[in-house]
């Protein structure tokens, strides 16, 4: 199948009105350079609005670049993937795009025998390198954790004048603030460490079994693959514990209504609602790092800081435990499945094939926890962290002046965030005022008009000419760019009744549509409705109990959300390119996840 | 794997609390509800399948087989067994025209003369208990052992006799069933092959009438390619013998064997139907009112039950299966869809699947997965 067209360039993408000059909100090694077109343009580009479905503030560009430059090195320098190196990634109208790089056909036969060695090395010691993986990802969250942002005191103590320490509190600050980002960079060097191998075994278990059965839907590979017990699950479970004890004690009307505060007041007051509390605070460590959106935003609500999102699902769930409904998630029925699905398969094959399929199966299976299960230790509890710490910080310069809302540093890319507060140290050792206040406030305000403006226009889904074929491994699998998915953005909305996607979950229903682009939009949706977003977050799972299916603009068969999905029974269709900008909240949609068509209806 | 549990597990709802009494079984008369696997043989093949799909618990339309021993009975009658060996040894195999018109003498005398008093009589009484009772219409279908006819290629002509009403009519049907294992293609092919004439057996299945809604076959592969993954239905309003007989183009669907899920669905303007007459006693071909025509005949529920159904005589049988089914007016949605025959596909199943090429395993078999060009995955 051959590629019909091409995409525009960059270079003749203007900003949209009231968003010129955004690149000042950006480092120079993120654009688009104008010196270097002819070479940019030589390149294909897609936008990542999977991942990063809104244009970044500047702050929150740190997690683009140490995300997509850490699965790089994986590929580049650690395992040496024979064909691939990493993902090139740039700014454009507030979103990024992605380039996979390829090796040079010549260099690629040397790479081999060192890929077998390092990758080798991994694939045979899994378990044990992972198990010490969790020691250290836990050991970074510990780190940063104590992490103490403190504003600046009147003197230096006097305990350091007697204890002759020469430093003053503005050493430990800023030094803080540098270990605070070199602990995230090393949090995203410890994500990417089994993702790329996890992902590539996948793959080769995929095309082995796409080879025997040509027509088997994706979806019967992935569900042959998936576990059961997975952490990423884990915290809509401890919801839902919690929502059965509070049944379970006659407690739950006391949860029903009122804040947070007057909920878990009169849980103190009831008898046998101690117990309940303790089972409550219990969850929280770590369960409660979960967000609502995908862990890359600075503004991502977290659980454990707006206790209300997690109690709010509680409630529902204690409803439906009081309808008589069963609401845990069947990990008996899934296994059961699971291995019924593969066995079928299995008896399919030719009996030569099955030591083959035996063998791939059994490395998928190894691999595919970490894949699953990674997200909740990065993506949610680390990011967690991470963004509270920043939260304290932009708190004490917004209370020194330098901006007007206490989360305004985020409109500060990291290296201005060390100018600040280098000013903020500097006007505190010299005896003067900083200069931020004076400076900060319009600079913020003039990038908040900037990127509201961005936001209004939806991203192009990809600039320039594709390729022939494409080898990185995310590329496919993660971001579910395929020939085909390119074809039908390039088709753009010639049939715009019908849209076309990856069948990412099975099913068939007709229902509204509520088109949102952020979790923030999630309070919108109404029960029985179609979600057609730019992505889905699992952090959204109890909210897939009030819809019929999810529409996605981006995204594979291993994307989060598609895993999700096929848990949680909903049908999905993932990767339309322009599902956001084609429906309207309030047409009647007919969505197909087993053939992956949403047809418009109304 | 315990292939019990898979069975059940995959079987289609038994059909609910069987309303008549099923007559015990005799020498003449074995119902398939209470066949046990040492009266196959007297059953013949059609008559023996259905009795296994029963005790599988796999719906079917109730009913039970005249057994061999009824023919032979018969064939007893006095003077008929030397009249149609008489017959049979005159006949010119090398003359078409000769052994059409001996087959044809054949036919008529065994269905001229007149079955023994208690095979008349267990018959009547065995339809009699079947259904409802003295009205029930009923198929009428030769059963014979594999060895004495042409194999399944050529079945499907001139032994099945629908819509059958009465116990007069019954028995004759019976008569002519075992008149047809004189036909003209059965002796050609027994003198060709050697078998002696008159110790061929047939038996005869009668079988509760589906009013069908929907009628048709599936195939627990792709015949189109022998994908073994797919279960591929046809489908049409009516009764199904004008989908089988090929003689409309019906609705297709194509049908995930193991998720169970439909991939395809290719829904075709349906103009007539086959339908019981009640009144005339027999079927008609009625024109289907306009705004049936382009509607599915099968909803996308019992796309499912049809595949399930074909799944589970697959797994049960062993072997890929062409699966006759209806959906039965007369049952409750959920539990409506019937097996009405089941028999081994013949053309891929003979063919072993084929492994493509070799394969490594562990980082080397990861190597090559990423070597090699990853164009799309569909």
């Amino acid at each position: 199948m051959t590629i019909l067209a091409k995409f525009p360039s960059p270079y003749d993408l203007e900003a949209p009105a009231g968003a010129e000059g955004w690149q000042e909100m950006y480092p120079y090694y993120l654009l688009f350079q104008d010196r270097l077109r002819e070479q940019e343009d030589g390149r294909f580009w897609f936008c990542d609005s999977q991942h990063w479905p809104s244009p970044f503030k500047p702050f929150d560009t740190v997690t683009v670049e140490f995300a997509v430059k850490c699965l790089g090195q994986y590929n580049t320098r650690h395992y040496l993937i024979p064909p691939a190196n990493g993902v090139d990634y740039r700014i454009h109208n507030g979103y990024c795009y992605m380039s996979p790089v390829a090796v040079a056909p010549e260099d690629i036969a040397a790479r081999v025998p060192q890929f077998l060695e390092r990758a080798g090395h991994y694939f045979q010691n899994w378990d044990k390198l992972l198990d010490n993986w969790h020691k250290k990802v836990r050991a970074n969250i510990a780190d940063m954790e104590a992490l103490r942002f403190e504003k600046l005191p009147e003197v230096v103590p006097l305990d350091w004048i007697k204890d002759g320490v020469g430093l003053d509190n503005t050493y430990a600050l800023m030094e803080t603030y540098d270990r605070a980002i070199q602990l995230l960079y090393k949090t995203w060097q410890y994500h990417f460490e089994f993702l790329n191998l996890g992902y590539a075994a996948y793959l080769d278990f995929f095309g082995f079994v796409k080879e025997q059965f040509p027509t088997i839907p994706d979806q019967a590979i992935a569900k042959m693959v998936q576990g059961v017990d997975v952490d990423l699950f884990r915290p809509d479970d401890e919801l839902k514990k919690l929502a059965k004890l509070a049944v379970s004690l006659n407690l739950d009307k006391l949860l029903a209504t009122g804040s947070v505060d007057e909920a878990l007041a009169a849980m103190g007051k009831a008898p046998g609602g101690a117990q309940w509390l303790a089972a409550w605070k219990e969850a929280q460590d770590p369960w409660f790092n979960f967000t609502s959106g995908n862990g890359f935003y600075s503004d991502d609500k977290y659980w454990v800081e707006h206790l209300d999102i997690p109690l709010g699902y509680i409630r529902s769930y204690a409803a439906r435990v009081r309808n008589g409904e069963d609401i845990d998630r069947p990990t008996a029925r899934i296994a059961a499945e699971r291995d019924r699905i593969t066995s079928e398969y299995r008896a399919l094959l030719a009996p030569e094939a099955v030591d083959v399929f035996d063998g791939k199966l059994g490395l998928a299976r190894v691999v595919f926890p970490y894949v699953e299960n990674h997200n909740f230790y990065i993506e949610h509890w680390s990011m967690s962290v991470f963004w509270r710490k920043m939260r304290d910080l932009s708190a004490i310069l917004h209370a020194a002046g330098f901006w007007n809302d206490p989360n305004d540093m985020f409109y500060l890319d990291r290296q201005e965030v060390r100018d600040a507060l280098f000013d903020y140290a500097n006007a505190w050792a010299v005896g003067v005022n900083p200069i931020g206040p004076h400076y900060w406030p319009a600079k913020i305000a003039a990038r908040k008009t900037m990127l509201a403006a961005l936001s209004k226009q939806p991203p192009q889904p990809a600039l320039n000419t594709p390729p022939e074929v494409i080898t990185e491994p995310f590329t496919i699998m993660l971001w579910g760019i395929t020939t085909e998915s390119i074809n039908r953005w390039l088709s753009g909305t010639a049939n715009s009744k019908m849209l076309v996607g990856m069948a990412a979950s099975p099913g068939k229903v007709e229902g509204r549509a509520r088109v949102i682009r952020s979790a923030s939009e999630l309070g919108l949706i109404e029960e029985g409705e179609i979600l057609v977003t730019p992505v889905t977050a699992p952090s959204w799972a109890p909210v897939f109990g009030k819809i019929k299916a999810t529409v996605t603009d981006i995204g594979g068969m291993m994307s989060h959300a598609a895993i999700v999905c096929r848990e949680y029974g909903l049908p999905a269709v993932t990767g339309t390119g322009s599902a956001t900008s084609t429906i309207r909240t309030g047409q009647m949609l007919r969505v197909d996840g087993s053939t992956g068509e949403v047809e418009i209806l109304l | 794997m315990n292939v019990a549990n898979t069975i059940l597990s995959f079987a289609a709802p038994a059909e609910p609390a069987r309303i008549m009494n099923t007559t015990p079984n005799s020498r003449f008369i074995v119902s398939f509800e209470a066949a046990t696997p040492e009266d196959h043989a007297r059953m013949g093949g059609k008559c023996a399948g259905l009795a296994r799909m029963t005790a599988h618990g796999v719906s079917v339309p109730s009913g039970f087989a005249v057994t061999t021993d009824a023919f032979t009975a018969h064939m007893k009658s006095p003077g008929l067994a030397a009249r149609v060996d008489a017959l049979l040894a005159s006949i010119n195999v090398d003359d078409v025209v000769d052994q059409e018109a001996k087959s044809a003498q054949i036919r008529a005398l065994i269905v001229a003369a007149e079955m023994p008093h208690e095979v008349d009589v267990s018959i009547r009484s065995a339809y009699g208990r079947l259904g409802t009772g003295a009205d029930q219409p009923v198929a009428v279908r030769s059963s014979a052992t594999a060895e004495d006819m042409p194999d399944a290629s050529f079945a499907g002509q001139q032994d099945t006799y629908l819509w059958v009403v009465g116990a007069d009519d019954v028995v004759t049907r019976v008569k002519a069933c075992w008149a047809s294992l004189f036909n003209a293609r059965a002796i050609s092919y027994r003198a060709r092959n050697h078998i002696e004439g008159i110790a061929v057996e047939m038996a005869v299945g009668v079988q509760k009438m589906v009013d069908a809604v929907a009628a048709g076959v599936a195939m627990t592969l792709n015949p189109i390619n022998g994908d073994r993954t797919k279960i591929v239905i046809d489908s049409a309003f009516g009764l199904g013998e004008p989908v089988v007989s090929g003689e409309i183009t019906p609705d297709h669907f194509v049908v995930e064997k193991v998720l169970l899920e439909i991939l395809s669905r290719r829904i075709v303007e349906k103009d007539h139907e086959l339908v019981p007459d009640r009144a005339a006693r027999r079927t008609i071909d009625r024109v289907i009112e306009s705004a049936r025509r382009t509607l599915p005949s099968l909803s996308d529920a019992e796309v499912i039950a049809v595949a399930r159904l074909a799944k589970s005589l697959e797994s049960f049988m062993g072997c890929p299966q062409d699966v006759e089914w209806a959906v039965d007016r007369d049952l409750p949605p959920g539990a409506n869809v019937v097996a009405l025959q089941s028999r081994p596909e013949t053309v891929w199943s003979r063919k072993a699947p084929v492994a493509r090429r070799s394969y490594a395993l562990g980082v080397d078999g990861v190597l090559s997965t990423l070597m090699a060009p990853l164009q799309h995955k569909k």
